[in-house]
């Protein structure tokens, strides 16, 4: 039976809200929490409320983890919610993450990989034991400088095979010129392109697909990948406007990239080879760009003949559930009144029962009876 | 048809307004306001059309290098206004500020102005290109401080 709405209770709503916002203050006696301080001092919360709400705006991401009380889903959702507001004036020129100014970079697979090897700011090698310094307030010494700037231009992986035609290439645009799917105008449908795969998986929870990944790297699935490349560090965005008809710079955002590889021992079209799985994320991200770049490896499992036998392979089932916003709206409202659905399971429940009981009686009967006989 | 010289001329005005629009663009809004506040004579505008604020869709490459894919979306404030001169310019920022947007749309109405070129290239867009190339700067410089060596250990120890 579908949900039923009910009417009432709107006193009680007003006061609860009133309840809530007195909540999210919490003790008076403490400075309130500003908007600016969220976005500088939470930086990594409001990178993943801005890929996961699609929306790249940290000012926006940092009030709604305020007003949403750092409940990360629900600030995901009032940035969706915004956007929706917002009309749209046209798609960017694909960013080049080849012009990445990189702040992080690091390969797992090349030791000596073009461009080096830059840690950036890391949690990486931190002993994670809590910092009890941190809760008293101190001045932060200036990060160390080196004498020359790294590369504006540091060169994808695929250069270091270059010579060697050992990398799978990327898939190029379809011929007929066709725009990439978007998600937010076309509805979920399969068998998925590669590119509505990777628009769902960048938008999609990055708890969720965390998970997968690792299911998928421990056997439940087949992905046995390397990290080929992380890179963390901002891009210009170019956009052209129709009333100008040349591309412009309309700002720089950071993101994060990730390509895993693995390696495929050719098939009768293809020569053994390494393959590709690719992450991409607004803010500083790794955890999310790995788990992407794994996953979407991993979906690509009938293009290099593995048996997609695993949930990971099942695009089906990672695309209709990656999204957070969904899965916790389809989970929640289960709380919201149900008491028409209730009462009408309640009315069948105790039919099934009375039969139940009547039919155990009658065998009682005459079980009873044919022992007599 | 256009000659080859025309399609030249045509091609660097193209490219000082791209250079203006993206060095308008990555500097944070006070300090493009403050420079713009410094100027004692600035053309009259007339707006073209109302500013307003809307997305566009980032995209991104499969695998960096390949087809195109729908990353997520960025909100972008457009303005459009007229100078004395005639010329219209236009602006497009990543964000919200409509202050930001006009002077980028009113940085582009100058940039194609002769009047006003001059003056906007030496109290405006020179100090926003060492600003943004300083920050560039120190960031490389950061990071070049990570920068690391990693090495695999040699076996030196002798057969026994």
């Amino acid at each position: 039976m579908a949900y039923v709405s009910v009417k009432g209770g709107e006193r009680a709503i007003s006061n609860a809200h009133a309840w809530l916002d007195e909540a999210r203050r919490g003790d008076t006696n403490v400075p309130e929490l500003g908007v600016a301080q969220i976005r500088e001092q939470l930086s990594l919360a409001v990178d993943r409320v801005m890929m996961e709400g699609s929306c790249y705006d940290p000012d926006l991401a940092a009030l709604a983890i305020k007003q949403a009380r750092g409940d990360v889903t629900e600030a995901i959702f009032l940035l969706r919610a915004y956007r929706t507001t917002l009309s749209r004036f046209g798609a960017s020129e694909p960013i080049n993450t080849t012009k990445m100014s990189v702040a992080r970079r690091v390969s797992a697979a090349f030791k000596d990989i073009p461009g080096g090897q830059i840690l950036g700011p890391t949690f990486d090698y931190t002993h994670r034991l809590i910092d009890f310094g941190l809760s008293d307030d101190k001045t932060v010494p200036a990060a160390p400088l080196g004498d020359t700037p790294v590369a504006e231009h540091i060169p994808a992986i695929a250069s270091v095979f270059a010579h060697e035609a050992l990398l799978e290439p990327a898939p190029t645009d379809a011929d007929d010129g066709a725009e990439p799917y978007d998600l937010t105008r076309q509805p979920m449908a399969f068998p998925a392109g590669r590119d509505q795969r990777l628009q769902a998986l960048a938008r999609g929870d990055e708890g969720f697909l965390l998970s997968l990944a690792y299911a998928s790297q421990r056997g439940w699935g087949n992905t046995h990948p390397l990290c080929g490349e992380i890179r963390m560090g901002e891009v210009a965005v170019e956009f052209t406007p129709e009333e100008l008809g040349f591309p412009i710079e309309v700002g720089e955002i950071t993101v994060t990239e990730c390509q895993m590889i693995s390696n495929f021992e050719g098939s009768a079209e293809s020569p053994p080879q390494f393959t590709r799985g690719y992450g991409l994320t607004f803010g500083h991200n790794e955890r999310k760009a790995m788990s992407m770049a794994i996953v979407d490896r991993a979906l690509r499992h009938a293009e290099v003949g593995e048996a997609g036998v695993h949930a990971v392979q099942d695009e089906e089932f990672v695309l209709y559930h990656s999204d957070n916003v969904e899965a916790s709206g389809f989970v929640q409202h289960l709380k919201l009144p149900h008491y028409v659905d209730f009462q009408a399971e309640l009315q069948f429940v105790r039919r099934l029962k009375k039969e139940w009981e009547e039919a155990r009686a009658n065998s009682d009967t005459s079980e009873f009876a044919e022992a007599a006989e | 048809m256009k000659n080859d010289v025309s399609v030249e001329v045509e091609s660097s005005a193209i490219a000082v307004r791209q250079r203006a629009h993206g060095l308008i663009a990555k500097s944070p809004h006070e300090m493009v306001r403050d420079l713009f506040d410094r100027i004692e004579n600035l053309p009259n505008i007339k707006q073209v059309r109302p500013t307003d604020t809307g997305l566009i869709m980032v995209r991104g490459k499969v695998g960096g290098d390949g087809a195109r894919f729908n990353l997520g979306e960025l909100p972008l404030t457009r303005a459009a206004l007229r100078i004395d001169g005639g010329q219209v310019g236009i602006g497009y920022v990543a964000g919200r500020n409509s202050d930001h947007a006009e002077l980028a749309a009113l940085a582009d109405a100058m940039v194609q102005s002769e009047t006003w070129g001059g003056v906007l290239e030496e109290k405006v867009l020179v100090p926003l290109a060492d600003a943004v190339r300083d920050k560039k700067t120190e960031n490389g410089r950061k990071a070049a401080a990570t920068k690391v060596d990693f090495f695999t250990m040699v076996r030196t120890r002798k057969e026994k």
